[in-house]
């Protein structure tokens, strides 16, 4: 066993190109050990471990590209090392014609009108592209995390000075003038506004909003962080404002988790005396407002379906009603399920790439499942002691940092899930799986070939151990999404997976069949 | 705020790539910008380099006027230790930033054995080796005075030189006669057949073209250059064309002024057979139009850089905003197509002062007027072209008179911003000869390669520490 590491100094590719180089490295033969990473501190301990470390890498800076291979032998750790640098290449070789502007003032010299930057480089060099950008007088969507929260604060004032938007850090997407940002999803226009801390939670109304026949006027992520004290609310407020004077929207629907205290009473001060109706969906908050400015729902799907009724002029209370015939349906659904369940099958397992899945699943069966633990534990769940196994009722968020360092976000990359899954089915004790999947732009976008087979697998694990599985999986997407949300519900209904129109649903599915499972 | 949804979306996409394909879709119009991290320059300073960029910007123009105003000549042949400001015979002149013995690379050392011995200071290589190491003899760079020399770049005082003249300001450049490819003294070669060859220049090229040059009175570099970027040629790694149009200019007056027709053919012969003949004075010629922007008040934190040159050890540059200080760094080795035998194992880090061509706006600038070399850059005519468009990120100004045609004769990109480049984290693409490691051997090949980031940013640094101190 021998390492070789090169450092390129001063060479830098984007976090896909190298996960893609490094992708490639794992695969070749006799390799143990690789990593194609800038040399930050963080990633040198990595490697430090990793035994790919030598003097070259501690004098690396972040700026310096390194290439670290430990194979059966150091002459094929060199070749694959070289190798990987011509993998590099090719990627700056596939844009054809001109050389693409390196910088956001040359993109303006080609494209003077530009109105919006979309900002998804590393957390380190985000923000102060964002302030040039704003500083140009452009609207910001940051896709980047990991920016210090004193740097969002900064910005989100500096461009609400400017009367421009700030949607991020880490806003995972939104939706400005029917064009779908980043992890969004194809909806059809209409005049419900969103507002969101919470990218998941925009992607699941706004699809359930144009699955329902309505649409969206506009939809507004700010990141989480946003509705947290220390930002104040300034970018969740500002796009209600926004929402509230847009001639193009009838209703508005906010969606978060808890804001902070003070976060919620601004919100409910901006929302006093509104002409048009809001709904909010504050997840797991009473979001009690006295006043009745606001109208609180307690899902996303219940938040949704009261958005569609208001902007069709509907009573809200026919909402209240359809979801409780529903949940009526599935009580029978989840009964006949856990009636073919074996002694010993008790748990529910929820693994989900979409993180306010794993908030709502756990607001759901706050009150319902005893012993409910989650790597993101919200509301009076316990902290998974250990992220990688399940313990009684667990409900995994596979976007949490552990599982996401150095890897594409779950919704594109299957692979850890997919291990999971398998693990749960071997686990005499799993009652029901419970998952998500998410479609729309940014996401995996043939998803079949690499879930399916997968389910399958799992199902045919329980069986050979004499156990029936049920799977509960909700698609969050639209027909008109690259992927065809129809076309993937149907191969899962064909493979007998058990889809549902929402989490929401999908999750009080699961849960009746752990609660019947459990008597 | 509420007019970004009344108005049409127009994106710039800074990182994944992916995220434009609901554009492509949607027929939103957007950019993807290709981004790299700027070098790293403490905030402070890059702070402090934004808020003086109207002082900043205002000694640009004044350097650029200059610059692009230059009309460097060819007017005369004299003597090293006649001409050359500061020179004598114990001062051997070298490329790249300042550089002491001991840390000279082989080929800087093979060059100065030589050298010692072709001036007689020393009988064997072993004598000249242990004279460069005493402290009998001074090294000093050519750009200290007022010359440049290609690789090794040794200029010792009994070498002929060109006085290239800049017509417009009065300011004169000095350079060797260059020595044709194989074992030559630039790539540190230092044997018998070298020194022969030196002795041969001195006794019949050097007054043969003397008189030549004499007899035209001048010969106008900057339109020979103009022309040669027309023909094929970025005047630093492909000078045939350049060459040639030289040759034509002085076959004439050769036949007219030589002793004999066999002289006259000797020295032709000689031109004809070294298609870098001309690299000396593209070199010498870009030295006299770049010293131009020190000449006169008025640029004072200029962040054009001056000087870019290397001595197989250190990369170092000057800018014309802050005096004769070098900023430098280690020397990266070149990628490189070696010659057959050869490999990267065996190539020296870059070397040369002919870099001064990239600085003024040719060689590497201009190497898509250059399809003939683009093995050098990857194969594809393409790939030379999106090279000179990427050095329009990092300079000042079009040339008003270099152009490529194949850019709809758009001006080379000229006059390095040291802002630009660390900003933009683009280094100057350069294209270089490669000699070998070792004294003695010679050219090991010829490529490209960026230049290295750290003298840059020390030049930024250096820059706006300038100026809080004034």
């Amino acid at each position: 066993m021998a390492a070789h590491c090169e450092v390129r100094k001063g060479e830098y590719h984007d976090s896909v190109t190298l996960m893609r180089v490094a992708k490639f490295l794992s695969q070749q033969d006799g390799v143990t050990d690789s990593a194609v990473v800038m040399a930050t501190e963080e990633n040198k301990l990595i490697l430090k471990v990793a035994g790919l470390f030598g003097p070259e890498v501690a004098k690396a800076t972040e700026v310096d590209l390194v290439i670290g291979v430990q194979a059966a032998s150091g002459e094929l750790a060199a070749k694959l090392v070289q190798a990987a640098v011509q993998e590099l290449k090719k990627k700056s070789r596939t844009g054809a014609g001109g050389p693409r502007p390196r910088s956001l003032d040359s993109a303006l010299e080609l494209q003077p009108a530009a109105n919006l930057a979309l900002i998804s480089i590393a957390g380190r060099y985000a923000a102060a592209e964002a302030r040039k950008a704003l500083e140009r007088g452009l609207h910001v969507m940051l896709f980047s995390d990991n920016i210090p929260l004193e740097a969002e604060v900064a910005l989100k004032k500096f461009g609400a000075s400017r009367g421009l938007l700030v949607m991020g850090p880490d806003a995972g997407t939104a939706i400005i003038g029917g064009v779908p940002l980043a992890f969004a999803n194809h909806v059809s226009a209409g005049k419900i506004g969103i507002v969101a801390a919470s990218g998941t939670g925009l992607q699941e109304a706004s699809c359930l909003i144009s699955n329902l026949g309505q649409g969206i006027s506009q939809a507004i992520g700010t990141g989480g962080r946003d509705v947290k004290k220390e930002v104040g609310g300034i970018m969740f407020l500002h796009a209600i404002d926004s929402l509230l004077r847009d001639p193009g929207t009838e209703v508005l629907l906010l969606i978060s988790k808890p804001p902070h205290p003070e976060v919620l009473e601004k919100i409910l001060d901006k929302v006093r005396g509104a002409k048009k109706p809001v709904i909010a969906t504050f997840l797991g908050s009473p979001a009690a407002d006295p006043a009745g400015n606001v109208i609180a729902t307690a899902t996303l799907e219940d938040g949704a379906l009261k958005a569609v009724c208001a902007v069709s002029g509907r009573d809200l209370r026919e909402a209240d009603e359809e979801l409780a015939k529903a949940a009526i349906a599935r009580e029978g659904r989840a009964r006949a399920e856990a009636g073919r369940l074996s002694e010993g099958q008790k748990y529910l397992r929820g693994l989900y790439t979409g993180g306010t899945f794993v908030a709502e699943t756990q607001v759901l069966a706050a009150t319902r499942l005893r012993d409910l633990h989650s790597n993101a534990p919200f509301g009076s769940s316990k902290a998974a002691s250990d992220p990688l196994r399940s313990r009684a009722h667990t409900v995994i968020d596979f976007g949490e940092d552990e599982f996401t360092l150095g890897r594409p976000h779950p919704m594109i990359d299957f692979s850890l899930r997919n291990k999971r899954i398998l693990e749960e089915a071997r686990d005499p004790e799993t009652a029901v799986l419970l998952l998500d999947l998410v479609l729309g732009w940014g996401a995996n976008r043939d998803p079949l070939p690499e879930l399916l087979p997968v389910l399958n697998q799992a199902r045919a694990t329980a069986r050979a151990a004499g156990r029936y599985l049920p799977i509960v999986i909700s698609v969050t997407g639209t027909d008109s999404d690259p992927q065809c949300r129809s076309k993937i519900v149907k191969a899962l209904n064909e493979a007998q997976v058990i889809v549902e129109n929402s989490n929401a649903a999908a999750a009080d599915l699961a849960i009746k069949i752990a609660e019947f499972a459990g008597r | 705020m509420g007019e970004i949804f009344e108005q049409k979306l127009s994106v710039i996409n800074i990182g994944l790539e992916s995220f434009t394909e609901p554009f492509r879709n949607r027929g939103v119009p957007f950019v993807q910008v290709d981004f790299k991290p700027g070098l790293n320059l403490p905030p402070e300073l890059r702070e402090r380099l934004a808020a003086n960029s109207q002082v900043i910007e205002l000694a640009n123009r004044v350097a650029m006027d200059r610059i692009l105003s230059a009309r460097p000549a060819l007017v005369g042949m004299g003597l090293a230790g006649d001409l050359i400001p500061g020179m004598r015979k114990t001062r051997i002149l070298h490329a790249g930033p300042p550089i002491e013995w001991d840390r000279m690379c082989g080929p800087m050392k093979g060059g100065i054995i030589g050298a010692l011995m072709y001036e007689g200071l020393a009988a064997s290589p072993e004598e000249a080796e242990r004279l460069a190491g005493s402290r009998e003899i001074e090294f000093s760079p050519c750009h200290e005075h007022a010359s440049v020399g290609p690789m090794a770049g040794i200029i010792s005082a009994s070498m002929p030189v060109f006085i290239v003249k800049n017509e417009a300001f009065g300011n004169v450049a000095y350079a060797t006669q260059n020595e044709g490819l194989g074992k030559v003294l630039r790539y540190g070669a230092y044997g018998e057949e070298v020194i022969r060859r030196l002795k041969w220049m001195d006794a019949t090229l050097y007054p043969v073209l003397k008189r030549a040059i004499e007899k035209l009175g001048k010969v106008d570099l900057k339109a020979i250059i103009a022309q040669a970027l027309h023909m094929g040629d970025e005047v630093h790694n492909r000078n045939r064309a350049a060459t040639s149009l030289l040759y034509r200019a002085l076959a004439p007056a050769i036949a007219e002024t030589a002793e004999s027709p066999s002289q006259a053919a000797a020295v032709l012969n000689f031109i004809n057979g070294n298609d870098h003949f001309f690299l000396n004075l593209s070199m010498a010629a870009s030295k006299a139009t770049l010293q131009a922007a020190q000449l006169g008040e008025g640029v004072e934190h200029s962040s054009l850089v001056l000087t870019m040159a290397r001595n197989g050890t250190e990369f170092g540059i000057q800018l014309v905003g802050t005096g004769s200080t070098w900023y430098t760094g280690p020397a990266p080795v070149p990628d490189a197509l070696f010659f057959k035998g050869y490999t990267k194992a065996d190539a020296n880090p870059d070397i040369g002062d002919s870099a001064i061509t990239e600085t003024a706006g040719l060689g590497g600038f201009a190497i898509a007027a250059s399809p003939a070399i683009v093995q050098f850059v990857g194969g594809e005519a393409q790939d030379a072209t999106n090279y000179t468009l990427q050095m329009y990120e990092i300079t000042a100004a079009e040339n008003n008179v270099y152009q490529i045609p194949f850019l709809d004769f758009r001006g080379t990109p000229t006059g390095i911003d040291v802002r630009k480049v660390v900003e933009k984290n683009i280094l100057p693409f350069i294209d270089t000869g490669v000699a070998h490691k070792k004294p003695g051997i010679g050219q090991v090949g010829a490529g490209v390669l960026s230049a290295p980031p750290e003298p840059f940013l020390k030049a930024a640094e250096g820059l706006a520490r300038g100026i809080r101190s004034s």
